[in-house]
């Protein structure tokens, strides 16, 4: 069996992040939408998209934006959304962590979740990749994905209030993120967490600057936590 | 509409802020092990957010004024469900809209 090469390891990972664009279509072009119909323009949505990458924290931000929540409180649950991203980190560290450091600076950038899920699916299988290879295969994800996500958001903004009321686009949003979570629920842990969330989210919505939320996310982190080490044993 | 201050200081440390978390270990800690009780917290970060954010919008959905909104909740419903049986993102996303517009229709044309 020929040795894989890195440049054969790139083509790999763009082949692999490639389904990821099913689910990025939706979502970039939607951001693209929310944003310019927030108010935002096409520089504004443009800079969003590329300076976050991170889809989930931007529809929060931006939802959190549009109801005047003041902006440490939006930063915090923008934040928190992005929190899983150190685990993420963490987990590719031992693959990825001996390259240079301005590698390293762009795998960070472009540690979303659809390279994320190639990389460390893909490390596991191919335990005799050096690190050229393990590199060239995520920066093959990132093609894939990433530069699809900038023209896409860049797509959404430019169609952006053509779209006619009738296709009640208000709701698309929410339907993304609970498409999101559906496949979230792994295990009694996760569940116990979600529901937390929302019943603390709903119980608090009193609380003035979108803050229940926070506090919402909070309590449901440490519920999930808890109940891991309740099932785990 | 959104103040342009508080777009950009949004856009700058949110990006920053996103930076400094994917680049944490990866960049700064390296290899040394993240204490268990971190990393425990850590899975549910998402999990605890995302559904606090999404349940107001489908009990009180702006465009209806915050009135509740049978075709809404439906296409929530759907789309948590048909997303958690199938582990499917874009099933679920579907699966919602098919809903939500049938739901939509159906009050309209009653």
């Amino acid at each position: 069996m020929p040795a894989t090469t890195p440049k054969s390891a790139f083509w790999t990972g763009f082949r692999d992040g490639l389904p990821f664009l099913l689910v990025l279509l939706p979502f970039g072009i939607l951001f693209g939408v929310t944003a310019t119909e927030a108010g935002l323009n096409v520089l504004e949505t443009m800079m969003f998209t590329i300076v976050v990458i991170a889809g989930a924290s931007q529809f929060t931000a931006l939802q959190l934006m549009t109801d005047n929540t003041p902006t440490l409180i939006v930063l915090a649950t923008a934040l928190a959304v992005n929190l899983r991203m150190a685990m993420y980190s963490a987990s590719l560290t031992p693959a990825l962590g001996g390259a240079t450091v301005w590698q390293r600076g762009f795998i960070a950038y472009f540690l979303v979740d659809a390279t994320y899920a190639c990389a460390v699916t893909r490390f596991e299988a191919e335990p005799d990749w050096a690190l050229p290879q393990r590199t060239a295969y995520f920066f093959g994800t990132v093609l894939a994905v990433c530069p699809a996500w900038y023209l896409l958001t860049l797509a959404g903004a430019l169609i952006g209030s053509a779209i006619p009321g009738w296709l009640a686009l208000d709701f698309a949003v929410p339907i993304c993120f609970l498409a999101m979570i559906g496949p979230m629920l792994r295990t009694l842990a996760h569940l116990a967490a979600a529901l937390t969330s929302v019943t603390l989210a709903l119980v608090l919505a009193f609380i003035p600057y979108s803050m229940g939320l926070l506090i919402a996310a909070v309590v449901a982190m440490m519920v999930g936590a808890y109940v891991e080490t309740r099932t785990a044993s | 509409m959104i103040d342009k201050t508080t777009i950009w200081t949004v856009i700058a440390l949110l990006g920053i802020g996103t930076f400094l978390i994917r680049f944490s270990f990866l960049g700064l800690i390296g290899g040394r092990p993240m204490p268990a009780w971190v990393l425990r917290h850590l899975r549910y970060a998402a999990v605890a957010v995302l559904p606090g954010l999404v349940a107001p919008l489908v009990l009180w959905p702006a465009a209806t004024g915050g009135d509740f909104d049978p075709p809404r909740l439906a296409a929530a419903v759907a789309t948590v469900a048909v997303g958690l049986w199938h582990r499917n993102v874009l099933a679920g996303m579907i699966a919602g809209l098919v809903v939500l517009y049938v739901g939509l229709g159906l009050t309209a044309w009653l």
